[in-house]
């Protein structure tokens, strides 16, 4: 267990399960729930500016929900409980001040020689990657997802020593297999991608950031889509009340579906519950440096907002595997008090602007 | 959720790896706790899995007869579906179906065989055979 504020690398000390496990003091890695936001706050950490994951999280407004059905994942529609790739780091950019250096290669070689620049000037680079090729996952986890971040710090006898965020320890990964994972292609290819702080900012008036951090995210959970934001949390309800009338899909799709919606949202790197912990976590750090009141109330709504998600988790799990009979009303009405939990959290922290 | 109540299910999916959740302690105040795991997500992770390896386990039989070319099987043996592959090779995917015909993928020139090797980290030796029995890859 380690506190979100005085977190460091300490892994218990029973011995960590990954064969490729390392220990190098140079980089201070540290566990996160998500991998991007545990790359900007790592990366914003090591250049000077000391931020845990669930403040980059938050001051990036990277909460969302996007119910997106023109893009499938093995035929089912895209779920999105947070923003897409880079939006956190591009997010945390805008309200910190920290300047990042972005570059993609179009060669793969070039892509490698210009990571090796950098981390032999002895600078942690933000990598883009391909979850499937990276050596250090266990085939349990592998899948091909494009839009994974992870920080590379050192090269050592030609392998590449990674702070992976969501992994306990920091990681060694051999050259060819990073290479592979950032040069994947496909839906969200990463083309190589890499970044890192070029320049950091002077002062930072962190309450004011936070404060216009949350109204974009207000803005967001309020876009006038029907399938985005609160709004779209009530529109997935309706889509599986409209599969399970379905006379062909009601049955083996229907199962898949919710399967699908589980595994989106509790699945690696959403710390639970489609990121609504971590952003109770943030708020509820935020907290510390204004209105303490309102948003430690609006922390401790958000979390149950959260646990309201991890409800219908189980809920359609246990009727997906006929532990519990199929009721897709009930499953609507969960999503319902979601959306509901979730509206209230925003109107108590829209009286901060 | 409390940080007594994440979840600790030792799910097999996790491989013995440990993921950080965030919590609530007594007085209200959030901290990272590592989880071994959620039995709700691991049943849909191994079914997700399963699913593919069926379709995996047909088209392993459907090469061995001769009726699909290894091409299928290998997209599925590296977790990947047709919009999938398609979409990774940068084809249509008409034409990725076409390919699954064996009497076609054996006419295929080397040029468009390297693109599905790059795509699926496979020599060409190993793209156009099968393995001889069926096993998942560990």
């Amino acid at each position: 267990m380690t506190d979100i504020t005085t977190a460091t690398t300490d892994v218990d000390s029973e011995s960590p399960a990954n064969p490729f496990a390392v220990q190098d003091t140079s980089f201070n890695h540290i566990q996160s729930a998500h991998c991007e936001s545990g790359v900007a706050a790592g990366l914003s950490s090591h250049y000077g500016l000391p931020l845990s994951e669930p403040m980059a999280f938050g001051l990036a407004g990277a909460l969302t929900f996007a119910y997106i059905p023109f893009i499938k994942l093995f035929g089912m529609p895209m779920i999105a409980y947070r923003m897409p790739p880079k939006a956190i780091i591009k997010g945390l950019q805008k309200r910190t001040g920290i300047k990042f250096e972005f570059k993609t290669f179009r060669n793969e070689e070039h892509g490698m020689a210009a990571l090796d620049n950098l981390l032999s000037e002895g600078k942690p680079v933000g990598l883009q990657t391909n979850v499937y090729w990276l050596p250090y996952f266990p085939r349990e986890m592998q899948f091909h997802f494009n839009g994974h971040n992870l920080i590379a710090f050192k090269k050592h006898e030609g392998d590449y020593l990674v702070s992976d965020p969501v992994f306990e320890t920091a990681l060694r990964c051999d050259a060819k297999g990073l290479k592979k994972a950032r040069f994947a292609k496909g839906a969200l290819a990463a083309k190589g991608l890499m970044y890192y702080p070029k320049t950091m900012p002077q002062a930072l008036d962190l309450p004011a950031a936070i404060k216009k951090a949350i109204k974009a995210n207000y803005k967001v959970m309020h876009a006038p889509l029907p399938f985005i934001g609160i709004k779209g949390i009530r529109y997935l309800g309706k889509q599986i009340i409209k599969l399970a009338k379905h006379p062909i899909k009601k049955d083996k799709h229907l199962n898949l579906y919710l399967g699908h919606i589980v595994r989106m949202q509790e699945e690696i790197g959403t710390g639970g519950a489609g990121f609504r912990f971590i952003y109770a976590a943030f708020l509820k750090e935020a907290a510390q440096h204004l209105e303490p009141e309102l948003l430690t109330q609006a922390s401790k709504q958000m979390t149950e907002a959260g646990d309201e998600w991890r409800n219908f988790a189980l809920h359609a799990s246990k009727m997906t595997r006929n532990r519990m009979p199929m009721d897709a009303e009930k499953l609507n009405n969960i999503l319902n008090a979601c959306a509901d939990k979730e509206a209230e959290v925003w109107r108590l922290l829209k009286r901060l602007f | 959720m409390k940080k007594n109540d994440v979840p600790q299910d030792s799910v097999s999916t996790y491989a013995g790896q440990r993921k950080l959740f965030y919590a609530t302690d007594d007085k209200g105040n959030y901290l990272g706790v590592q989880s071994s795991g959620w039995e709700v997500e691991g049943e849909a992770t191994k079914e997700a899995i399963r699913e593919i390896e069926s379709d995996c386990f047909r088209a392993w039989q459907q090469a061995q007869q001769g009726i699909s070319s290894p091409l299928e099987y290998h997209m599925y043996n590296n977790r990947m579906d047709l919009p999938m592959l398609a979409q990774t090779v940068g084809m249509f995917q008409w034409r990725v179906k076409r390919h699954f015909k064996p009497s076609v993928f054996n006419t295929l020139p080397d040029k468009t065989l390297t693109r599905y090797g790059d795509a699926l980290g496979l020599e060409l030796s190993q793209l156009k055979s099968i393995p001889v029995e069926f096993s998942t890859p560990q």
